[in-house]
């Protein structure tokens, strides 16, 4: 299970990457792998708010569609349109071409509630 | 795999090939393009299959003999009450007088078929407690919403067309956000407690000015009872909120409890579930809506009454209505199957419905709380939800046991629900079926949970016996196939 050093995770299994106080967001290797093959993803549209905890988008495998939920607060700057053609990416590359939206941050302090790679790796060994 | 009884009869087709002789033209020939634009009257002939009548039995009895129903073996998905449907519905929905008349007749013709659809909405006010009930919506989710928009003009008479919250566990079925979505509302989810039943706490957190109504299952889609089903109804109505009962799991507690007596303002019912209309084909179905006296105003139109006269009425004149949901009055024939079973079943009857279906998924998990995890291990109402977590770890997921389920006969559970249980199984044997069918499943449960220990790529790459065997769901769901087309060769792997 593949669990980058330099992102920062939350407990609803998302990555996040922080650069010049923006966030990307995607979800973790563990959580597609939970999920198996994923056929439709749904995101926001740029311009919308999203707050922590609170679900901003889907993802639907062939078990079970699941809430994406916000890892921390912020306006949606960028989403992956490409995404949204190829949800294989998520399984193909949760890291990578299936990151999902970029947000500017609204609350830094959210940022430093989210746990680091090693934290991460052991709530999913749990 | 016998690839022949896969080909579609479009495929069979010889060209002048004919099961069946017209008889000849006995009216004057007309020319379409004198009624309708030339561009909208078909110039070549539709290319309906050419097939001989054996044909067409082959064919069609082939295809017939790869169905599972309830008539064929057991059918314990959970939460969907696939009870046995008793046959003496089917022979009343086809008498003459149910089958034989039409919705556009004048009412004086039509009073015994009335009087039926008013006695089922009389005995469904007496069986969930509520002041008067709508047979309009044509299925559960259409009857979730229905109640919804009740709620809504509701609010909106009182001046209170602000609030736009509904609240809704997270054991929830999906429908019930979806319908609160389409209703125009917003969901709130709440989250169960550790006991698997919806936090108090929680649930106070969340209410407030906006609440519009807390919609909640009752047992949970655990299979578990809300106790706290007062006291939640309180908190609810305190700050001026709605609870509804969404009636898929009335099978549990149908003559025992009342969701009117829980404190319950509207419900709504699956006849094609509990009260044995066929299902799982698609439809149609039945999704009455019942709701307590405040509510009545809103009720779709027209709303079928009784008169002084003692003669039966569908009354239009009710200016706060939400208007119609449904042509004509529902799905007639499915009430008709309603009411037949309700009338052979009698009070008694129906009471001991429930207490079966509840011992029923009782006496099963115990016999499986050895073999599988048991996350919320407490008496249980008609349904239970298994962990496949430790067959996990063998590399075996819930997938494959409800695959290899299928070489034994059995259509498997309901799985990966709800979604607050790991690799959940979700098991609801309902009360027609006999103990030794209970064992013979939990046989092959227990067999199976052997299996993964002893040989785990049995169950891996099951099912075996079957006329295909694992399907690709990522391809079928990505690129779907939904129509044939001539030329374009669809090939099956």
């Amino acid at each position: 299970m593949s669990t980058p050093k330099e992102l920062l995770y939350s407990k609803e299994h998302e990555w996040v990457k922080m650069e010049d106080g923006k966030a990307t967001i995607g979800i973790t290797d563990f959580a597609q792998s939970e999920l198996g093959d994923i056929v439709f993803v749904e995101l926001p549209e740029v311009g919308d708010e999203i707050s922590k905890d609170q679900p901003f988008g889907s993802v639907e495998s062939v078990k079970t569609v699941s809430e994406l939920y916000a890892p921390i607060s912020g306006k949606v700057v960028a989403i992956n349109e490409e995404l949204l053609d190829n949800p294989e990416y998520v399984n193909e590359s949760p890291y990578g071409t299936a990151w999902m939206v970029t947000i500017e941050v609204t609350n830094d302090a959210e940022v430093e509630e989210l746990m680091d790679a090693d934290a991460y790796s052991a709530l999913i060994e749990q | 795999m016998n690839n022949e009884n896969q080909t579609l009869i479009f495929e069979i087709t010889k060209p002048g090939r004919i099961g069946y002789n017209l008889e000849p033209l006995d009216v004057p020939n007309f020319d379409l393009e004198e009624l309708i634009p030339s561009n909208l009257v078909r110039q070549e002939a539709a290319e309906l299959p050419e097939v001989s009548e054996l044909d067409i039995m082959r064919h069609y009895t082939a295809l017939s003999r790869r169905n599972h129903g309830v008539d064929s073996g057991f059918y314990p998905l959970g939460s969907c009450t696939m009870k046995y449907n008793p046959k003496i519905n089917e022979t009343v929905a086809r008498f003459s007088g149910f089958a034989n008349i039409h919705p556009l007749q004048d009412e004086s013709t039509v009073q015994g078929a009335m009087e039926l659809l008013y006695d089922l909405q009389t005995s469904l006010q007496e069986i969930t407690g509520m002041d008067e009930v709508t047979l309009q919506p044509a299925a559960g989710a259409h009857g979730e919403w229905t109640a919804l928009m009740m709620i809504r003009a509701f609010h909106e008479a009182n001046g209170e067309g602000h609030r736009n919250k509904v609240i809704v566990p997270d054991s929830a079925h999906g429908t019930n956000p979806a319908s609160a979505t389409v209703a125009g509302f917003e969901t709130i989810t709440i989250k169960s407690g550790e006991d698997g039943l919806v936090d108090l706490e929680d649930l106070r957190r969340v209410v407030g000015p906006d609440t519009a109504a807390l919609m909640l299952t009752n047992p949970n889609t655990l299979g578990l009872f809300e106790e706290n089903i007062i006291e939640m109804a309180n908190i609810v109505h305190g700050v001026g909120g709605k609870v509804y009962y969404d009636g898929a799991n009335l099978n549990a507690v149908m003559s025992k409890a009342r969701p009117g007596d829980m404190g319950f303002d509207c419900v709504h019912l699956n006849l094609h579930k509990t009260f044995t209309g066929p299902h799982g084909g698609g439809g149609p179905g039945s999704g009455p809506v019942g709701v307590k006296a405040d509510l009545i105003p809103f009720l779709p139109k027209p709303v079928l009454v009784k008169k002084e006269d003692g003669t039966y009425h569908f009354d239009y004149n009710r200016p706060q209505s939400i208007g119609r949901v449904k042509p004509y009055y529902g799905n007639f024939g499915i009430n008709v199957r309603a009411y037949t079973y309700i009338r052979t079943m009698g009070p008694d009857g129906l009471k001991a419905v429930t207490e079966y279906a509840v011992l029923n998924a009782n006496y099963m998990m115990r016999r499986l709380e050895e073999h599988y995890d048991l996350p919320y291990n407490r008496h249980c109402k008609h349904e239970f939800v298994l962990s496949g977590r430790r067959q996990k770890k063998l590399g075996v997921r819930t997938l494959d046991i409800a695959k290899r389920l299928l070489d034994f006969g059995y259509h498997p559970p309901t799985v990966y629900f709800p979604l607050n249980v790991e690799e959940g199984i979700m098991i609801e044997p309902t009360e027609t079926e006999s103990k030794e069918t209970l064992d013979a499943f939990c046989d092959a449960m227990i067999q199976i949970a052997q299996e993964t220990i002893d040989n785990s790529a049995l169950v891996q790459e099951a099912p075996h016996t079957t006329v295909v065997n694992r399907l690709d769901e990522t391809r079928a769901a990505r690129t779907p196939v939904l129509r044939y087309k001539k030329q374009e060769q669809v090939t099956v792997s």
